[in-house]
């Protein structure tokens, strides 16, 4: 556990979220290889999913793609054993429950130990079905991350109460997806995680530009950017790695 | 005293000392206590202290409990194994503001003699049983009767959901009204309601289906609801039911997703079936009254399974009444071009609740495929899956060819036009009857009506004809 807890001992935590598999597992490789150089303290590695749900169109075409390029839950463990010879960033995955109970929660939780995962985000188990993974991620040392959304109110110290490694902020209503304007309900949210009990929190969903990141870090301890570095990877296909590495350094940057 | 409630509650449905029995446990038990401490209470007391329950008596009940725990899985709205609540964070008010909505409406005399003023001076239920006599003598087995759900207004059993649904909402204060829609049932059913209340309407519909029944996309239209059209993954209802709740997450506080089928997150599979159990209700009532006894078999078909589960509750406790669900077999269930979900399916976990689901071994959902529309769902309702795990329900898949043939055979035997989704269950009425005795009796729910279908069955027949 002590991986997660070096994500935000280095100031404002950035992470990047990649889909696995978009456009290829190899370039997937060389991606989270080079963020960790260029500075993301924790890379989130989407595992493709056919219904993403919590996505916005861009994270759905990214997972399309992927799962057309054939990638599976195996190849990702695979990949993700190359990356650890050489490479100590910590590593979140996010995924849809289906993925995981289907491939069988233990293994997948056991695969995840063997392969250094430190967390995984599952949207779509929300605080009542935790019990689905968390015997699981308990036995086999996986953070499993607790979410809080604009809408949770009264729910928030609740799910803080129970939360582990960090939590995860969602900006505003709605699906991923980059957004012009975020609201200010997320200060308010982190406030409440804070009188509760100290855990680092990072926001997710919308943020896009260097100035909305730094905006978010004034009162977050970490920043979560899915979409915008989606739609690098969708426009250079292949050769997007130098632009997501130069995005990503920015962003540190910036927060 | 609530919990005292419970607790009474529970020992009436004789969960006391039902180790042995979990069969009766199982079902329409633990759906309806919500509080699992009701179910712990009977077996022993939690110590503060300890920080550990404590059996009243051995150990025998504390693995009851531990096993009971394992079943229910802590969470709400669960039938076996499956159901649940499955769904973003962002939604998890919105659920329980229903939830708890739906427990102060649901035994309001006010909400329910409004609901059935609706049901009778608007839809104009009580639908019909009728006794098809013709199609009975040509198959020269059991007494066949059809629960003429196609008689409602706006044509199917889907108006019976909607204006509970739309009631409802209306008393939670929400003023836009989204849907789904596969056929197109649903999402008449809805625009209808809304148009009726006053409320602002919007329906998700695949766009391979808004081409197959375009007629339905029109009347929505002209109901003044907006239709939006879905173009994401294989643009059929399961990507309706994706786009919805996406829509959902993003305007949660005005506005109530009516879901049109005994699936989803709790409590949607526990309401769409209180509201769709008004036809087992009036089947049981009817067949009282004209035969003065109970049927031997009911069958319906099943994509989701509202009119399914509409038809079987009240017949679950009926131990000698066969239930009988119908799937879509489309290309049949050798192929990958099919939608039975029972025959095919694995369980999982996906829109809201775990059941079982058409999909690969990494836990893609798989794309399906039926002649029918309103069939072609690669999931079931979690209420289904575990009235099959107990083997108290049978389901039985029906090909594209056969639905096709039950059409014409039922327009031409009874001068009824069943909708294709039906003419699922017509056809293996039309395999069972004649293996059963004169003197035993079958139900078939008829679902909604035909004319939806005509161009399409005229497509499928080779002559070009549009509407």
């Amino acid at each position: 556990m002590s991986n997660l807890q070096q994500v935000f001992a280095n100031g404002k935590a950035f992470i990047p979220f990649i889909t696995a598999g978009d456009p290829s597992i190899e370039i997937t490789e060389q991606l989270v290889l080079e963020m960790a150089k260029a500075g993301a303290d924790l890379i989130e590695i989407g595992i493709p999913f056919s219904d993403p749900v919590a996505e916005g169109p861009v994270i759905q075409a990214a997972d399309y793609r992927a799962l057309s390029g054939g990638v599976t839950t195996d190849k990702i463990f695979t990949m993700m054993r190359r990356i650890r010879n050489s490479c100590n960033v910590p590593i979140a995955f996010m995924t849809y429950v289906n993925p995981i109970f289907t491939y069988g929660t233990d293994k997948f939780m056991k695969n995840c130990q063997e392969t250094g995962i430190d967390a995984i985000i599952v949207p779509d188990v929300p605080y009542e079905e935790r019990d689905e993974l968390m015997p699981f991620c308990l036995k086999y040392n996986v953070n499993l991350i607790s979410m809080i959304a604009p809408t949770s109110r009264n729910r928030i110290r609740m799910i803080t109460n129970e939360a582990q490694g960090f939590i995860y902020c969602v900006s505003s209503m709605g699906v991923t997806g980059v957004r012009q304007e975020i609201g200010n309900d997320v200060e308010k949210m982190i406030k409440i995680v804070k009188e509760v009990k100290d855990i680092p929190c990072a926001i997710g969903f919308g943020i896009s530009t260097l100035e909305q990141a730094a905006q978010m870090a004034k009162f977050a301890d970490g920043v979560i950017v899915g979409s915008a570095i989606i739609k690098i990877v969708e426009q250079y296909g292949e050769d997007c790695v130098p632009h997501v590495v130069e995005y990503v350094r920015m962003m540190k940057n910036a927060i | 005293m609530i919990l005292n409630g419970l607790v009474r509650e529970a020992r009436n449905r004789e969960i006391v000392g039902a180790y042995g029995d979990l069969a009766r446990y199982q079902w329409g038990v633990y759906d309806s206590i919500q509080n699992e401490w009701a179910i712990y209470r009977q077996f022993g007391w939690y110590h503060r202290g300890l920080k550990a329950f404590v059996p009243f008596s051995g150990m025998k009940a504390f693995f009851v409990c531990i096993f009971k725990r394992r079943m229910m899985n802590m969470s709400k709205g669960r039938f076996g194994i499956h159901g649940g609540q499955y769904i973003p964070e962002t939604l998890m008010n919105a659920v329980i503001e229903l939830e708890e909505a739906y427990d102060r409406f649901k035994n309001d005399p006010e909400f329910i003699a409004e609901l059935d003023n609706l049901l009778n001076n608007y839809a104009g239920r009580p639908s019909l049983l009728y006794y098809a006599k013709k199609m009975t003598k040509d198959l020269g087995g059991a007494k066949i009767y059809l629960k003429r759900e196609d008689l409602n207004h706006t044509g199917s059993h889907k108006i019976n959901n909607v204006l509970g649904q739309i009631i409802l909402a209306k008393r939670m204060g929400k003023t836009r009204i989204i849907a789904e829609t596969g056929a197109g049932q649903h999402g008449v059913a809805t625009a209808t309601a809304a148009a009726l209340m006053g409320m602002e309407c919007e329906i998700y519909m695949g766009k391979e289906d808004t081409d197959r029944q375009a007629l339905n996309v029109f009347r929505m239209k002209l109901l003044g609801a907006k239709v939006h059209e879905v173009t994401s993954g294989t643009q059929t209802l399961k990507d309706a039911v994706n786009e919805t709740m996406r829509e959902w997450t993003q305007r949660v506080k005005d506005t109530h997703y009516v879901l049109g089928s005994v699936m989803g997150p709790h409590p949607f599979p526990t309401i769409v079936r209180d509201f769709q159990s008004i036809i087992g209700r009036e089947v049981k009532q009817q067949m009282l009254e004209k035969e003065g006894r109970l049927p031997d078999a009911v069958m319906a078909c099943v994509g989701g399974g509202s009119n399914a589960m509409g038809l079987f509750y009240d017949f679950i406790k009926d131990d000698t009444v066969r239930l009988i669900g119908c799937e879509a077999a489309g290309y049949g269930v050798n192929t990958d071009k099919t939608a039975a979900t029972m025959a095919t399916g694995r369980v999982g976990i996906f829109h809201g609740m775990k059941s079982y689901f058409c999909q690969d071994k990494d836990g893609q959902i798989a794309p399906v495929y039926s002649i029918s529309a309103g069939l072609d769902y690669p999931g079931v309702g979690p209420e289904h899956a575990n009235l099959r795990d107990m083997g108290r329900a049978e389901y039985v898949p029906v090909t594209d060819d056969e639905a096709v043939e039950a059409f014409e055979y039922l327009s031409r035997t009874e001068g009824i036009i069943p909708a294709i989704e039906s003419a699922h269950a017509v056809a293996y009425a039309k395999k069972l009857a004649p293996t059963m005795s004169q003197d035993q009796i079958m139900v078939i729910c008829l679902s909604g009506r035909g004319d939806k279908d005509v161009a399409a069955m005229a497509r499928y027949k080779g002559v070009q004809i549009y509407e």
